[in-house]
């Protein structure tokens, strides 16, 4: 073309009509100005199309993650963890992958070739998962294989290493990281961590570039201590699974008190289950018994009675009761008592817990005093731990009280409480008539008691339960070598459809050392079947091996000789009255 | 006027090749950024499964097991137990 017109000027035969030049000029100039116009329409007027497009390829929103908060004992010990693992997720429309790759693919996920390669290849779905919650380390190995469109998704674990020994204290979450039981459900607010999100660039390979924008930044789980002692926890749950097989009963419970502070140092129950593992769980095996249970406590009441009686100068712990041979009519029910007297010192009705002697010492009291002294004691109300699904037991109200009902409910029946509750209410025994609340997170400042009895009731009341463990009283297998132990027995018929019926809830509620109380245990053995069901043979050996135990863990110096334990031969136990 | 805008003219040019080195620094620096990140999200994972793995080692079930079984260890009777009080660094034998 050039060399045409280059030819024709040259032979300058022809001029160019002016016109031609001008054409071209304003084609070009239109062509200029529709350029620019669609330049402006695109960038300036109309430009969320191409931003649209731009951040569909390049833009992404990525999901920060956090974790849930762990769970610890006092002293640090995960009873609860959540780890990440990773799932292999692939999009079928992007997978090109050689077939060797999805051998080896096949191999580390441990699954079959050809059913892999179906799923991976599979046209008609966008996202299938190849294999979920894998070790980070394996996932790390399936990314390094560098299959395009195979990818890593972050999930996370939860953990919890101590199994059995704390299922139903600690609870357990859902696949989607909820709490559904237990701590994990109540604290599910504080625990559970807010993903993050936040806005940015990758390129080509897949890689963040650039960080636009973070839309929300995320939450970490906060962690949550507990006052749980691990090993003391463990020697609780070793001793109540022991108590429960050997004696053939329905289910057991202990709990474990720092009689100083009302910490939780301990919470058991058996029968248990595996948090880690829940694929045969048992609705029973659930229940925090020690919490949600109520139960007709028997003769770990009476202490209380006793405590209310003196509190109001009723009796002195040396008045003589009047025990009528261990038969006492009253609104036409008779009390029993197995160990028969004629008469017995307050004392000596807490040391050979004696029914009749409880009952005579409850109706020396208008029904008023004895609920107010009951209730001030924290019965008939929750404890206040926030344990989801708490009992708070069973106190009526006096004003519907019968004589009978107030003289049964002197020796715990017709009257329900929780393992909690009758732990917490002798810890104003230990600690000069000062109530303590109880809780199962570690305390930072020691807490505020309420005082119900004067230092004197208290101290009354905790020498008379020295005397149960001794020789002539019902628990002498709550001795503990080495150190002063006051408790208090219980052996409860269960009530069956509104009956009493011949099964028993055994129980004992004791602390140590008992010249300065560190610890209180309070064991519960439910329905025990075997030769053997009163307290002080069921529940009493529980108490004596865990509050052992936990003194020497904690060294507490001793405060008895070391060799005066004398343990009667079973057969010459005081049984006491059930 | 013509000098003028030659000479606005190559600053625009200075300025955009400017901004185009620190686009791509920032972009370098924010890639080592996020391998940091990455890493210590590794560490964290690390810990949390070292966390877990001391947990199981340090069992008391486990350690009861070890320490009679292998170590034939056995909890010590009330009179080989000998309390040294702090306060006043005396001795009190049972």
């Amino acid at each position: 073309m050039m060399h045409h017109v280059g030819t024709l000027k040259a032979s300058g035969q022809m001029a160019l009509p002016p016109w031609r030049s001008r054409v071209l000029f304003v084609c070009l100039l239109a062509g200029f100005v529709g350029l620019l116009a669609r330049g402006v329409y695109l960038q300036g007027i109309n430009n969320g199309f191409l931003q649209q497009k731009g951040d569909a390829r390049y833009g992404r929103v990525v999901a920060i993650n956090a974790h849930r908060g762990m769970i610890s004992d006092r002293n640090g010990a995960p009873l609860a963890i959540s780890t990440p693992v990773d799932s292999i997720w692939a999009s079928p429309q992007d997978v090109k992958a050689t077939p060797k790759q999805i051998k080896t693919l096949a191999s580390m996920l441990d699954l079959n070739a050809a059913k892999l390669k179906r799923r991976m290849l599979n046209k008609s779905r966008d996202f299938v998962y190849l294999k979920r919650q894998l070790a980070p380390e394996l996932a790390g190995k399936v990314a390094g294989l560098g299959i395009p469109g195979v990818s890593l998704q972050r999930e996370y674990r939860r953990y919890y290493p101590s199994g059995d020994v704390t299922s139903q204290l600690i609870g357990f979450t859902n696949v989607d990281d909820k709490g559904q039981e237990g701590i994990e459900l109540a604290l599910q607010s504080l625990l559970s961590g807010k993903a993050g999100s936040q806005r940015v660039i990758k390129d080509r390979r897949g890689q963040i570039v650039e960080d636009v924008a973070s839309l929300r930044l995320p939450k970490e789980g906060g962690d949550v201590v507990l006052s749980l002692d691990n090993k003391i926890q463990f020697m609780a749950f070793r001793e109540i699974r022991k108590a429960v097989e050997d004696h053939k009963a329905k289910a057991g419970s202990i709990v474990v008190l720092d009689a100083k502070t009302g910490e939780v140092l301990a919470l058991a129950n058996w029968p248990s289950f595996n948090p880690n593992n829940r694929s045969n769980l048992e609705p029973g095996a659930m229940r925090n018994r020690v919490v949600t249970d109520m139960f007709e406590p028997g003769s770990t009441m009476k202490p209380f009675t006793v405590a209310a009686a003196l509190e109001l100068g009723k009796v002195k712990p040396d008045t003589i009761i009047n025990t009528e041979n261990g038969v006492y009519k009253l609104g036409g029910r008779t009390i029993h008592d197995t160990h028969q007297a004629a008469s017995l010192s307050v004392a000596q009705v807490i040391q050979k817990s004696s029914n009749v002697g409880a009952a005579k010492i409850a109706l020396l009291m208008k029904p008023k005093q004895l609920w107010t002294s009951l209730s001030e004691d924290g019965f008939g109300a929750q404890t206040g731990s926030g344990f989801p699904g708490e009992s708070p037991g069973i106190l009526r109200d006096y004003k519907k009280w019968r004589p009978i009902e107030q003289a049964t409910m002197s020796y715990g029946n017709g009257i329900s409480v929780t393992l909690l509750q009758l732990a917490r209410a002798y810890t104003a025994f230990a600690n000069d008539g000062e109530l303590l609340p109880v809780t199962l997170f570690k305390r930072e400042v020691p807490p505020i008691g309420i005082s119900v009895f004067s230092p004197a009731t208290a101290h009354a009341v905790k020498d008379m339960l020295e005397t149960v463990v001794r020789p002539g009283g019902t628990a002498p297998l709550a001795q503990i070598t080495g150190y002063r132990v006051a408790g208090k027995t219980g052996t409860a018929h269960k009530v069956e459809g509104g009956r009493y019926v011949d099964h028993y809830v055994a129980s004992f509620v004791g602390m140590a050392p008992a010249s300065n109380p560190r610890l209180i245990v309070a064991v519960m053995v439910n329905d025990p079947s075997g030769a053997a069901y009163y307290g002080g043979l069921v529940a009493a050996p529980v108490f004596r091996n865990v509050m052992g135990s936990a003194l020497r863990q904690f060294n507490v110096p001793n405060d008895a000789p070391l060799d005066n334990v004398m343990r009667p031969d079973p057969s010459e136990f005081v049984r006491e009255d059930v | 006027m013509l000098r003028l805008n030659f000479l606005l003219l190559s600053l625009a040019i200075v300025c955009a090749l400017g901004v185009v080195t620190s686009q791509h620094k920032a972009r370098k620096y924010f890639m080592a950024l996020q391998s940091e990140k990455d890493k210590a999200q590794e560490m964290e994972v690390e810990w949390g499964q070292l966390q877990l793995e001391l947990g199981s080692l340090a069992l008391p079930a486990r350690v009861e097991k070890i320490a009679s079984a292998q170590l034939q260890m056995r909890v010590p009777q009330g009179k080989q137990i000998q309390f040294v009080r702090i306060d006043s660094a005396r001795v009190v034998t049972p």
